[in-house]
């Protein structure tokens, strides 16, 4: 295997995909499950784009990456104003704390 | 030679900024960290002649979503983290680490035969093939506007309630609607 760009990136992909999954299950923070996210759908965005060059397909990967990158904000956008209100409504928001409250 | 260390440094130092962003204890500087990641990921994006999804990661993922952060850990306040999680760290390290092996053996027969990057126009295909996904894109985006601004209304359910109620004042007659609303705000 030799170290090309193309491979750096891959291992990119990678190291993202899984920093994101590890911080998505150790977060008790609702803004920081948002961050662990959106660090997983970076990794997922650069892996749309390699995939797209790797299959001879550059621009199909591209626009889906676009396509990825709008729905990822409007997520964190709705993610965060809900955490808003949750913060707002029961003063916390550790999620440990939130699965335990009723009402 | 000096492309190869350039996209070797950048990697490096983006997966440390997205593993930082995971460890740091303040919100904020998972935030701050959060940006350095979407600047790194728009770097690595345009070294791989992805030019327009480069500048809209910039622009959107280092701008737009660090400025949401910012407001709402301003809104929320800048909590530190308490110790522990939901799930165990070991048991989420093997998970993650699993995940990444399996990832590694799916992309095995691309790290061995390596690719070919290619800049690619993406206009045409965006506005000549992909024209749904532009409208949905629209769609999309009003509907995130429209969801965060009814979800940070700061309304009253209950001043609510009672513009649409008939109430009876203690000296006078009925109040309807806004005059009711006011008298509330009055007591």
């Amino acid at each position: 295997m030799t170290l090309t760009p193309f491979n750096l990136m891959l291992m990119a992909v990678l190291g993202l995909l899984g920093v994101g999954f590890y911080g998505l299950l150790v977060t008790r923070n609702l803004i920081k499950v948002i961050v662990a996210l959106q660090i997983l759908v970076k990794g997922g965005m650069l892996a749309l784009v390699l995939g797209g060059q790797a299959g001879g397909q550059a621009t199909l990967g591209q626009s889906l990456a676009v396509t990825v990158i709008v729905a990822d904000t409007m997520v964190a956008v709705v993610g965060l104003a809900l955490a808003i209100q949750i913060r707002r409504r029961f003063g916390t928001l550790d999620l440990s704390a939130l699965s335990t409250l009723r009402g | 030679m000096a492309n190869l260390i350039v996209s070797m440094l950048l990697v490096v130092v983006a997966v440390i900024c997205a593993a930082r962003a995971i460890a740091a204890e303040r919100i904020l500087s998972s935030a701050i960290f959060l940006a350095a990641v979407s600047a790194l990921t728009a770097v690595l994006l345009y070294m791989q002649g992805a030019y327009q999804v480069a500048a809209i990661e910039l622009s959107v993922g280092a701008g737009l979503v660090t400025v949401l952060l910012v407001y709402a850990i301003s809104v929320t306040g800048d909590e530190i983290q308490e110790a522990g999680s939901i799930v165990p760290r070991t048991l989420a390290g093997i998970l993650a680490g699993v995940m990444v092996l399996g990832l590694v053996g799916l992309s095995l027969p691309l790290l061995v035969k390596g690719g070919v990057i290619v800049a690619a126009p993406l206009s045409g295909a965006l506005w000549g093939q992909r024209v749904l996904d532009v409208w949905i894109q629209m769609v999309l985006i009003f509907a995130g506007v429209l969801g965060m601004l009814g979800l940070l209304t700061e309304g009253k359910p209950e001043m609510l309630q009672s513009r649409s109620r008939v109430v009876r004042a203690p000296s006078a007659g009925t109040l309807t609607g806004s005059a009711a609303a006011r008298e509330e705000v009055r007591r």
